[in-house]
């Protein structure tokens, strides 16, 4: 049986390197309904998974994929869907209470243009403040932000080492370039991979849901007696909704175990971003017209430099507001009508003026040649 | 001798196997110890609709994935050909199927008719391999890859059933090329 792919380089696909990741990761569980761009994900992980003592199933639907999900997650195995934005939007009542019930669990969005069934095959960013405020209630979720196809290896197995460390949902906020692009990967050996379980309970323990940070975590069968609701709940889940004292300090301790440990789950890629006057903030594909751009701006005498964003929440301010703090300008391209970019102009209180950059439609990526014009231009401005 | 960083694209109608000629192109420039980068642009339908794949192939590593000008633009239908043959650059390589393209506009480039679906056709019993054959005659023509790489790409990318055909036409496309 083959565990887990050879050391090797591939030429593969970023959807498949997610699934491979999967396995890597120790994912044992994969429910989801087919969506184009995610598709392959499913396809991959159907052939893969029992292969690998693991489960894959097609659910009637995307809230049913996210629910076998997260009860997947509670009977012990680490578990996984993806989708795309209608998908995604589906999901949110059950990404609420994943988050509620701190069940650790994958979920992969593929961007595609949206709103609604949108243009199915071309890509778009526009899921961004989706995958930040999709449910309801206060809440902190973990968003990562591949740009290669190895990031999305590297990344799916970081998203599932973050859920089992901090026992909640995690975003996997990809999109189609990066999904359907194939290059080349260099899967490491297994014994340099750090995989992460999660926290299980002592054998004494009584309490799972308040009583630490984080708190360790049972599965169905391991002989514990344990209430799960998304209702607000005491340290036992049992259900508690009368008290505003119990609400207020499970919904902080939620939303803190994430803010408080942002400096371990916030991760950055910075290029010649020491004194440059204009830095470009970008993500995901768009982040790939970068390098070129700063060097097409150095011919003309621009310093140009790139904060590239790997996680997108928690939404990294104080590295913004270190490295920005010499600069001139700010530029955000994102294939979305602004979302990133209100997050970077609340980060620099407008001690730096920020501007946005926008193309949707198509799938249609922002070149570096457009980059250049917009730089030249608001050099041109500030000068 | 071609430059160091080489982008083709492979345009055509859903279902001629556009996408997987340009993942077959990408794999094999890996096999030969190169970067390559494949990404691709189709409709939500599965066949007919218009296809383009798009590879590129560097020594670096490869930044912006997308191709903007083709030094090699490969078309496998009319519509395909007048859309895109305004990005392939000037004394460019522009390959395509005559028997899906029967009107190629005047153009600064070096073009070669391959009569891919035919040959498909009436020797090898469906034109699905007429990807096979352009494929073949792109890399004799242009030696962006090594026709090794291609072979053992071919092995590694198409199901068991079609891959003696495939590398029958792959075969079949470097022979009409000479």
């Amino acid at each position: 049986m083959t565990k887990q792919l050879p050391l090797d380089t591939y030429f593969m696909q970023g959807n498949q390197a997610c699934a491979e990741a999967a396995i890597t990761a120790g994912c044992k569980f994969f429910a989801g309904y087919p969506i184009t761009p995610a598709t392959e994900i499913a396809e991959h992980l159907a052939k893969r998974l029992p292969q690998t003592g693991g489960i894959a199933i097609q659910m009637e639907d995307e809230l049913a994929a996210l629910s076998a999900v997260i009860g997947a997650s509670w009977a012990g195995a680490k578990a996984m869907t993806a989708t795309s934005g209608p998908g995604f939007s589906l999901m949110q009542e059950n990404i609420g209470y994943a988050f509620m019930t701190e069940t650790p669990c994958v979920i992969v969005n593929i961007q595609r243009a949206g709103p609604s069934t949108g243009q199915a095959t071309k890509c778009a960013q526009g899921d961004v403040m989706q995958a930040r405020w999709g449910t309801h209630g206060d809440y902190t979720p973990i968003v990562l932000s591949p740009n290669s196809v190895q990031e999305m290896y590297n990344l799916t197995i970081r998203a599932f080492n973050l859920a089992e460390t901090y026992r909640t949902p995690v975003i996997l906020l990809a999109d189609e370039i990066i999904a359907h692009m194939r290059e080349k990967i260099t899967i490491p050996p297994s014994n340099k991979i750090k995989i992460i379980n999660r926290k299980k309970p002592k054998k004494t323990d009584k309490t799972f849901f308040n009583t630490e940070e984080i708190p360790p975590m049972p599965s169905v069968g391991d002989g514990f007696n344990v209430s799960v609701t998304g209702s607000t709940h005491n340290e036992q889940g049992h259900r508690y909704t009368a008290d505003p004292i119990v609400h207020r300090q499970l919904v902080e301790r939620l939303v803190n175990k994430i803010n408080k440990n942002a400096n371990q789950i916030i991760n950055h890629e910075d290029h010649n971003i020491e004194n440059c006057e204009i830095i470009i903030i970008s993500y995901g594909c768009t982040s790939r017209a970068v390098h070129e751009t700063i060097e097409l701006a150095k011919k003309r005498g621009i310093n140009a430099g790139s904060i590239r964003l790997k996680t997108l929440w928690p939404f990294p301010e104080k590295t913004i507001q270190t490295l920005a703090k010499n600069a001139k300008m700010i530029l955000v391209p994102e294939m979305n009508l602004r979302q990133i970019f209100y997050e970077v102009e609340r980060t620099v209180h407008g001690t730096v003026p920020v501007l946005p950059i926008n193309k949707i439609g198509g799938g249609e990526m922002i070149t570096p040649e457009e980059l250049l014009t917009e730089i030249t231009r608001s050099v041109n401005n500030i000068e | 001798m071609m430059p160091k960083r080489v982008e083709v694209r492979i345009s055509g109608l859903g279902g001629q196997g556009v996408v997987l000629a340009g993942e077959i192109l990408g794999r094999a420039a890996v096999y030969d110890g190169k970067y390559a980068v494949q990404t691709q642009s189709y409709g939500a339908e599965a066949r007919g609709s218009t296809a383009k794949s798009e590879v590129i192939i560097s020594d670096k590593k490869i930044g912006f994935p997308k191709v903007r000008k083709c030094d090699i633009l490969v078309t496998m239908s009319q519509n395909a050909l007048n859309k895109h043959l305004d990005d392939l650059k000037e004394n460019g390589i522009l390959l395509v199927d005559r028997d899906k393209v029967k009107e190629v506009p005047k153009v600064k480039a070096k073009v070669f008719g391959i009569p891919a679906t035919r040959i498909a056709e009436t020797e090898l019993t469906s034109r699905i391999y007429a990807n096979a054959i352009m494929l073949g005659a792109l890399t004799k023509i242009t030696g962006i890859v090594s026709e090794e790489a291609v072979k053992k790409a071919i092995i590694d990318s198409v199901s068991k059933e079609t891959k003696e055909t495939n590398l029958e036409g792959f075969g079949k496309g470097l022979g009409l090329a000479e």
